[in-house]
């Protein structure tokens, strides 16, 4: 799927990067604990989290994430969007909760990048 | 960053506590792998193994230093830092135990998987701690078999 078409599936607002919206999404992980995230080793992987710091930016450079979504309005500081911004990474803000986000995902056909040999 | 012999080391002071700039040396290493050409495998497994260990220190140390070691073989990365060190270390490397407070926890990291994470990401990896004086981690990761 595309990314995109996720956007609309969340009814999400495009903070950052708005030019990647054509990246092809294989697989999501929803995650709170960053640690969790940095063992996920799939490519084109999107995360899906209730935090918004700096760490979360950063574990996705790290982990080669292209996108991170944001629950619940949650819309992250102005020095977060400018790091993601600046490591050409995706900021989307969905007002749906994380149970409700992670169920339109699964419905499209999207899996979890930390199941199975991640 | 200095280079001789094929060889490249950098090094990076890491400030305690100061979560707003934690991550930036495993995102300057990151940069500079890919700049080099490594293999994008090998550069996250360098980039978890370095941000996870630069989280350590500022998390819970008095503040120390990262310094990578690049030769054509392996890439070497020395943590070093100046804390109250670990009191045991098998405790410390099992999945699940942390000794970190619940403000750590808000930001995603203190669940007691750093450790094992590195471990993970590692060929080698070896861990010596003194109460009262530091830690250090010798992580090693093979290029070539």
């Amino acid at each position: 799927m595309q990314l995109n078409q996720l956007k609309e599936l969340l009814k999400c607002e495009v903070l950052t990067n708005e030019d990647k919206l054509d990246i092809e999404v294989k697989q999501i992980c929803a995650a709170e604990l960053m640690s969790n995230v940095l063992t996920c080793i799939g490519t084109n992987t999107l995360l899906i989290t209730g935090l918004n710091n700096m760490q979360v930016i950063r574990t996705a450079e790290m982990s080669d994430i292209p996108a991170v979504i944001f629950i619940q309005g949650r819309k992250p500081n102005a020095e977060v969007i400018k790091l993601a911004q600046d490591k050409g990474i995706v900021i989307l803000v969905t007002e749906y909760s994380l149970f409700t986000s992670c169920g339109i995902l699964y419905a499209s056909g999207l899996r979890c990048g930390l199941d199975g040999n991640c | 960053m200095e280079t001789a012999n094929n060889n490249l080391t950098m090094e990076f002071t890491i400030t305690a506590g100061d979560f707003s700039t934690a991550g930036k040396a495993a995102s300057e290493v990151k940069r500079i792998l890919g700049q080099i050409g490594f293999p994008p495998a090998i550069i996250r497994r360098v980039a978890v193994a370095t941000y996870e260990a630069e989280m350590n220190i500022v998390i819970h140390s008095f503040g120390g230093k990262i310094t990578l070691f690049i030769t054509p073989r392996k890439i070497n990365i020395l943590c070093e830092d100046n804390g109250p060190g670990i009191a045991d270390i098998d405790l410390a490397m099992q999945e699940g135990f942390s000794t970190a407070p619940d403000k750590i926890r808000e930001l995603g990291f203190g669940a007691g998987m750093g450790l094992p994470n590195i471990k993970r990401c590692s060929d080698e990896f070896k861990i010596y701690s003194e109460v009262g004086k530091g830690t250090k981690l010798e992580i090693s990761i093979k290029l070539v078999e």
